[in-house]
């Protein structure tokens, strides 16, 4: 099967990658596939509820009553679209096969020293990752819409790996360096020469996620790349209109839902204001860029009738 | 023989070894006057002092009484790998005239947050008695020691000759120490503070050097955030010539890096402050001309927040250069490719993975030379969208660079068909740390577990001395390990493992390990007992999060009592299980500092 960064390969353009089966099926697949999620620590032992009575662990229980309903935007640990391994319904741990197909991690928020009796300490580690959290989270006004429980453990980047103790085995000297050079670039009020990560949102969508300006030197190579990371909501959208199933649906056929009326790719600049993407040339774009919006075409008045004209002109 | 390869290791059982000579009767050792030794003492002592190897110098003290005594006559750098195996007062008692400690404390895991705050490895106990012992002591390199001001004051102050000072991974300390040890030692050639959990209360201890201090060799404080005063820095820089190592933290700029370069050209190996500036006051061509003009440049690092704007001033210096630290760098695979042109000499190189499988590519290009590579995650929790590197580019510098020895490689997928290519590539492994950062991963074509890579690799690199496992592995990935790493030292194994045979593999097989660390894997009691024979011809074995109870951990103790047996207890939990379990044979008995969360059993 693909590899578990199935999702992102569309996204990022990092060069140099092998070519991947990004294809929108497969991504379909892995969400149907996927079983209901428990919760779980990361040996499987099962009673995790001694670990911790926040409102938010209650509200995980919920999610998994209601997982049923919300395939499409399954709750993943690790990266939003990535793929894990195959996870066995049962709690037991004493097959050794079971240890093998190691659950993912629970889902808990960030938090300070929590020790249980069970095998799982939460640590230093945690403040490290919560003041990366922060970094993170001042510069994200969350806007995502709070109706599933699930969009709150996904709107702060996921910290599920952070909670293993220890965890990659990287000293706390590594552990924030993407952050901190991520800063330096925000506090120029310029975008630096690294990472230049931001928001992309999508009506309808129920979690945003990010892309690497810094990874396209092209507008075509962005949209291709927004389509093949929206496409599964596209989809969704799609088929709840009648339209073709999803199987048949084809690349161009995606690109005309976005380019075409239906959809428009908008970025908010430094000024605060909502442009439409593709007026200015690219490394103007970058340099203003703070978030990017994927709006219907209903949305966005004013602006629709000139999207199709302007996906022509892209190229 | 047994007898000597159990001992062969100098700081374990010193004082046992001294017993185990004068039992055994070889032939070769005497008690009375009449000597074999043809060789006056004098003459004895003088060619002894010419060896360094803390391993040789084990085996000269086994071969007789004269040896045993001319070579503790002889020694001045005693190397102990685990402060509790020894006390201070045994090993002052054997060596005399010891000039340079090595002292070497908490478990390696005690850098990943597992090992609970207090637990011990205080060096104060060492000081004090190498006081009375070692007036003259002139160098102390400690690592993960904990090290309080209170104990860098009393070095500073009790230590006339004291020289160099070297702190990796320690904690208890402040820049207060430092300026203790900056203030009175006037002798001072090292000062080398790196990655230690330290308070730092500010920049002033660099200004505590006298005027005087003109002998400084190496000063490294780049893991340091205060900021410190240009201007005594660059005092200091300019009255020691003898400076060959200077590591200084992020907070100096490019100007001011341009400024000490042209001090301070003599440097052998530099670290950098931040490779990013607005706006530079020296043209860009008087910083590439300054680098050029180090000649005797091999090391680089540092280089936080460097690009290709400023990365090209360093590339005059790259042709010589030996060792490239970019593992602070975000570099793209672009700006990597480029500068890794210039560098064709390098054989170690520590990245980043935000350059990419493509930035592999490139190292396998153009660095034919590499012996050592180091690949860090930028992004180690997943905060971002970032893929790293993956099985490819291991893949592409296996193939550039046969003569690969060193490897860490943190990646977020692996095949077993690409570790078996990159072992055939690279036969000569010592060192293979591959970390595929999502535990129990299996191989993410095939979905098989990774057991076949590092069977690959055991099997294909017969002197591999130290490995450390990832991804889903069963118990065949231990059975490779045990039938075929003969010169397996140390082996870290994290979430792997199917039964209690795994680790009763490698404790049945690898004849020469001597650190075995385990967390979090299905190994129990069985497992635990299976090593009975084993652990005194070990430095230690750690074990968290495995299925180990208090009775094994019980049944352990009491068979090899010259074991310490040491269990940390967790908060909650039945008190049956043993959570952390830390074993290692030591001459000096249970430990008198434990603090109450550890129990010798």
């Amino acid at each position: 099967m693909s590899s578990p960064r199935l999702g992102i390969q569309g996204a990022i353009n990092i060069p140099g990658n092998t070519s991947f089966p990004g294809s929108t099926s497969s991504m379909e697949s892995n969400f149907q596939k996927t079983p209901n999620l428990t919760e779980r620590n990361y040996l499987g032992f099962s009673d995790c509820s001694s670990v911790d009575s926040s409102s938010n662990v209650s509200t995980i229980s919920e999610v998994n009553k209601n997982s049923l309903n919300l395939k499409a935007t399954e709750l993943r640990l690790g990266l939003p679209g990535s793929q894990s391994p195959e996870r066995d319904q049962q709690n037991t741990l004493t097959s050794s096969e079971q240890l093998d197909e190691k659950p993912l991690f629970p889902l808990l928020p960030s938090q300070k020293i929590v020790v249980s009796g069970h095998k799982r300490v939460f640590t230093d580690t945690m403040d490290s990752c919560s003041e990366t959290n922060g970094v993170i989270s001042s510069q994200e006004p969350s806007t995502i819409k709070a109706s599933v429980p699930i969009n709150k453990v996904n709107s702060n980047p996921p910290v599920s790996k952070a909670q293993l103790v220890g965890w990659p085995p990287v000293r706390s000297s590594r552990k924030n360096i993407l952050a901190s050079s991520k800063n330096n670039e925000e506090v120029d009020g310029k975008p630096g020469p690294g990472a230049l990560f931001v928001k992309v949102s999508m009506d309808g969508a129920p979690y945003l996620r990010k892309v690497d300006l810094r990874g396209y030197s092209t507008y075509q190579q962005l949209s291709s790349a927004l389509e093949k990371m929206f496409s599964c909501f596209t989809i969704g959208q799609c088929g709840s209109q009648g339209g073709p199933g999803r199987g048949s649906l084809s690349e161009s056929k995606l690109r005309d839902l976005l380019h075409g009326s239906e959809y428009v790719v908008t970025y908010e600049d430094k000024d605060g204001d909502w442009m439409l993407m593709g007026d200015v040339p690219w490394d103007m774009f970058i340099g203003s860029c703070k978030r990017l919006k994927i709006m219907k075409g209903s949305d966005a008045i004013g602006l629709a009738p000139r999207a199709s004209e302007k996906s022509n002109n892209r190229n | 023989m047994k007898l000597l390869q159990q001992s062969m290791d100098p700081n374990q059982k010193r004082a046992k070894a001294v017993d185990r000579v004068d039992s055994v009767d070889t032939g070769v050792a005497s008690f009375d006057s009449t000597r074999m030794c043809p060789f006056p003492d004098e003459v004895l002592e003088r060619v002894l002092s010419l060896i360094d190897s803390h391993k040789d110098r084990s085996s000269v003290s086994l071969v007789c009484k004269d040896w045993y005594n001319a070579e503790r006559w002889s020694r001045r750098h005693v190397f102990i790998g685990n402060c509790y195996s020894v006390s201070p007062e045994i090993v002052a008692a054997r060596f005399p005239r010891i000039r340079s400690v090595t002292l070497k404390g908490k478990p390696r895991f005690s850098d990943f947050n597992l090992v609970p705050e207090y637990w011990g490895a205080d060096v104060h106990p060492w000081l004090s008695v190498f006081a009375t012992a070692y007036p003259f002591l002139e160098e102390l390199r400690l690592k993960r020691m904990a090290v309080s001001d209170e104990s860098l004051e009393f070095l500073a102050t009790n230590f006339q000759g004291f020289k160099a000072l070297s702190l990796l991974s320690c904690d208890g300390f402040s820049t207060d120490g430092l300026k203790a040890i900056a203030t009175h030692c006037k002798n001072l050639t090292e000062l080398d503070i790196h990655e230690n959990g330290m308070d730092d209360l500010g920049g002033h201890w660099l200004n505590c050097f006298p005027e005087s201090l003109t002998t400084l060799q190496v000063l490294n404080f780049a893991s340091l955030n205060s900021e410190v005063s240009f201007e005594s820095l660059e005092k200091l820089i300019s009255r020691n010539k003898s400076l060959r190592v200077l590591k200084v933290n992020r907070n100096i700029s490019l100007d001011q890096l341009q400024k000490l370069l042209l001090q301070a050209p003599q440097l052998s190996e530099l670290g950098t402050g931040t490779f990013m500036q607005e706006l530079i006051s020296c043209p860009i061509t008087d910083l590439k001309t300054t680098f050029s003009n180090c000649k005797n440049l091999v090391t680089i690092s540092g280089l936080w927040d460097a690009t290709s704007l400023y990365l090209p001033v360093i590339y005059p210096a790259c042709v010589n250069l030996t060792f490239l630290n970019l593992s602070y760098a975000t570099l793209r695979s672009g700006e990597l490719s480029n500068l890794l042109q210039h560098c064709k000499s390098l054989r170690r190189l520590w990245l980043l993975d935000t350059v990419g499988d493509k930035g592999l590519e490139a190292v396998g290009a153009h660095c034919p030379l590499l012996e050592e590579l180091r690949v860090f995650p930028a992004d180690p929790f997943d905060q971002e969208v970032f893929l790293g590197v993956t099985e490819s580019g291991f893949v592409s510098v296996s193939e550039g660079c046969p003569k690969l020895r060193y490897v860490l490689y943190f990646c977020r997928q692996m095949t077993n068909a690409a570790v078996a290519t990159i072992a055939r590539n690279c036969p000569d492994f010592t060192h293979f740390r591959l970390c595929i950062m999502n535990p129990g991963q299996p191989d993410y074509l095939t979905k098989q577990p990774m057991d076949e890579a590092f069977g690959s690799i055991v099997k294909t690199c017969p002197n591999l001395q130290r490995l450390a496992v990832s991804g889903q592995l069963t118990d065949r990935t231990f059975e490779y390990i045990g039938k075929y790493s003969k010169k397996l030292e140390t082996l870290s194994v994290a979430f792997a493992g199917s039964s209690d045979l795994g680790m009763e593999y490698v404790l049945g097989g690898c004849p020469k390990l001597r650190k075995l660390e385990i967390r979090d894997c299905p190994f129990g009691n069985g497992a635990l007992l299976s090593g009975l024979t084993k652990y005194e011809s070990m430095r230690s074995l750690w074990m968290s999060a495995c299925n180990v109870t208090m009775n094994g951990c019980k049944v352990l103790a009491k068979e090899r009592p010259r074991l310490n047996v040491e269990v940390m207890k967790d908060e909650g939990g039945d008190g049956s299980e043993a959570h952390k379990v830390y074993v290692y044979r030591t001459v000096a008995g249970p430990r008198r500092d434990a603090p109450p969360f550890v129990l010798t059993l």
